[in-house]
């Protein structure tokens, strides 16, 4: 049910661009408007949503370690797994963003007849994640060569990197085939695994079923429904658009629509979806915080401001209701001067 | 908000580079969009029309290659009145002689890099080996 959903959504919105960007004058909505407001609520969003983390106090350190943390000198610290200077958080955190080795701990835990519990690494997710990762990544890049006139030379490596197998006129790219695998693996991963079947919502499946759609409209448009898409002068409308200019000259094919509008939504849904976990990971306390809790004092943000009160202090406060009631005091009460 | 020193930056790096684009547009001199040089021969028609062409012709050269060598269909097309070889050097550039301005003017402005004359040869190349020999 919860995938069906998505797919009737997804359907749906290729629909919605589809008819719709066949009404005159309905090219400039799908073409320049929506992508502009689309862009106005993912950087807006964006920014909101990593200002209100910031606004969260962190009460305790709670870094997760996996290693030895700095102890005294002869005993072997381990800087990348507990790091306890900010040079070494932000070497442990390059990693985890370039190379997901979080993931690569994941284990899989099953009971056995006893009953007792074994756990076994299991690289799957991690490797799903980077073929899914590095192929959007890859092909974000190279769509840059839409937007930058004159295009630099290194978008020109970088595609022929990509393009390295030179399968085809127009060439296939590896990413290409990366982002529908890696959308497949990590869509059928959901539905086959039990236990993460039985935690997946829709907000899990949507974001995948729609940059699944995203890209094989991508691919249907470069390679198989190519009446009307003419990159020059698609080209002209996007430049234009980065120009703050943009105009739509000879007729576009509807297939461009679609694709734009599906990565609209994408992108104007990003900032309230689980995909804020592009920013989310540099806010993570369990991995931007020092594993210096025994040398530095982590102080709680919203503790309420309580001086010290000492006993000496007390007592010169009420020295002289302590007299009076006769309390024995430490010191006596000071005769005035005048008396 | 904490760690003002930390988020702020961040976020103004964020910015900038998601509006990459405008920026670098605004500071650099656009190209411009290309201008194709017609056969210089006078020929007025392309195999297919012209806006076919335009968003077609790789998928065209693709199909034609794979006629050529894989099934052998090396029938002529006939463009014109004329009959070219099925080719990319039998028929393309016997009418779009001048690579640097048809092809490639479309080519540099879209970044695409057309691998094919790695082996095969523009008219130029083509006519400079004809007088060596
Ligand atoms: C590795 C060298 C090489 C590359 C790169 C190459 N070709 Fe070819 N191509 C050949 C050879 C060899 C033939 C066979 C010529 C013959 O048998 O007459 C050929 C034949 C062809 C033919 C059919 C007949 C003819 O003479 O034109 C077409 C069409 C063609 N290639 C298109 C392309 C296109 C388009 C590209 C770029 C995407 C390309 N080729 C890249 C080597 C290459
Ligand atoms: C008989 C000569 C001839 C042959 C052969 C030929 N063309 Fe053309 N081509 C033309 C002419 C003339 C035009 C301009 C047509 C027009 O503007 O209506 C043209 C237009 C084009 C265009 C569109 C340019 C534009 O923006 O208007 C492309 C792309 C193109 N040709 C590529 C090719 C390719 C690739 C081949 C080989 C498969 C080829 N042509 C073979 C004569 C030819
Ligand atoms: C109207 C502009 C234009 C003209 C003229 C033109 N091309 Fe292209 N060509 C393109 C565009 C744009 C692409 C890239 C299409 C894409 O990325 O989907 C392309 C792609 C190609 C490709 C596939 C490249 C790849 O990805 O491997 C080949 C081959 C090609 N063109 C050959 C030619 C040849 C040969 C001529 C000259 C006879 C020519 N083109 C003239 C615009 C043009
Ligand atoms: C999340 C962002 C996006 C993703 C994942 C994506 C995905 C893809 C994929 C997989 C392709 C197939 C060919 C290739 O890899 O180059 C493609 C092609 C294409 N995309 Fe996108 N796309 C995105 C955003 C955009 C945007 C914003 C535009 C323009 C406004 C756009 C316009 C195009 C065009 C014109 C093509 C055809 C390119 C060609 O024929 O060479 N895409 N896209």
């Amino acid at each position: 049910m919860k995938y069906a959903f998505s797919f009737l959504a997804v359907i749906a919105l290729i629909l919605i661009a589809w008819l719709g960007s066949q009404i005159p004058g309905m090219p400039y909505l799908f073409g320049v408007a929506l992508p502009y407001l689309a862009m106005i609520i993912f950087l807006g969003g964006c920014v909101y949503k990593v200002v209100q983390w910031a606004k969260s106090p962190v009460p305790f350190p709670i870094q997760t370690t996996c290693g030895q943390g700095k102890s005294l000198d002869f005993i072997k610290h381990n800087r990348l797994e507990a790091p306890s200077t900010n040079g070494e958080v932000v070497a442990r955190m390059f990693l985890e963003v370039v190379t997901f080795r979080s993931l690569f701990r994941n284990t899989k835990s099953e009971i056995h007849e006893g009953p007792y519990i074994t756990y076994e690494s299991s690289k799957w997710l991690w490797c799903f994640a980077l073929i899914f990762h590095y192929s959007f990544f890859s092909i974000v890049v190279r769509h840059l060569r839409l937007f930058l006139d004159p295009v630099p030379a290194w978008i020109g490596w970088w595609e022929f990197v990509d393009g390295l197998f030179e399968v085809g006129a127009p060439t296939w790219y590896i990413s290409d085939v990366g982002l529908v695998v890696g959308c497949l693996l990590l869509f059928s991963r959901r539905l086959i695994t039990r236990h993460v079947r039985y935690i997946s919502l829709v907000n899990d499946y949507f974001p995948l079923v729609l940059i699944f759609a995203v890209a094989v409209t991508g691919i249907l448009m470069r390679f198989f429904l190519r009446a009307d898409i003419d990159i020059v002068n698609i080209k002209q409308l996007t430049v234009g658009l980065v120009t703050l200019s943009p105009v739509i000259g000879a007729k576009i094919g509807a297939i461009f629509y679609i694709h734009v509008f599906l990565v609209c939504v994408l992108i104007a849904y990003f900032p309230f979806s689980k995909l804020m976990h592009f920013a989310g990971v540099f806010l993570s306390p369990t991995r931007n915080l020092r594993n210096d809790s025994r040398a530095v004092r982590h102080i709680n943000p919203w503790n309420p401001k309580i001086l010290p009160h000492s006993y000496a202090g007390y007592e010169d406060e009420f020295r002289e209701f302590m007299v009076n009631a006769d309390i024995p005091v430490e010191k006596e009460l000071t005769p005035s001067k005048d008396e | 908000m904490y760690n003002k020193g930390t988020i702020i930056p961040g976020l103004v790096i964020f910015v900038l580079l998601v509006t990459f684009p405008i920026w670098f547009n605004a500071f650099s001199t656009a190209s411009t969009v290309p201008k194709i040089e017609l056969p210089p021969g006078g020929e007025k028609e392309c195999v297919a029309s012209a806006t076919e062409m335009r968003a077609k012709h790789m998928v065209l050269l693709n199909e034609w290659r794979d006629d050529v060598l894989r099934s052998g269909n090396k029938t002529a097309v006939t463009v014109g009145g004329k009959e070219y070889r099925r080719g990319l050097q039998t028929a393309c550039m016997q009418c779009h002689t001048n690579k640097d301005k048809f092809c490639d003017s479309c080519h540099t402005y879209t970044s695409v890099n057309v691998y094919c004359w790695d082996c095969h040869l523009t008219p130029d190349v083509a006519a400079a080996k004809k007088e060596k020999h």
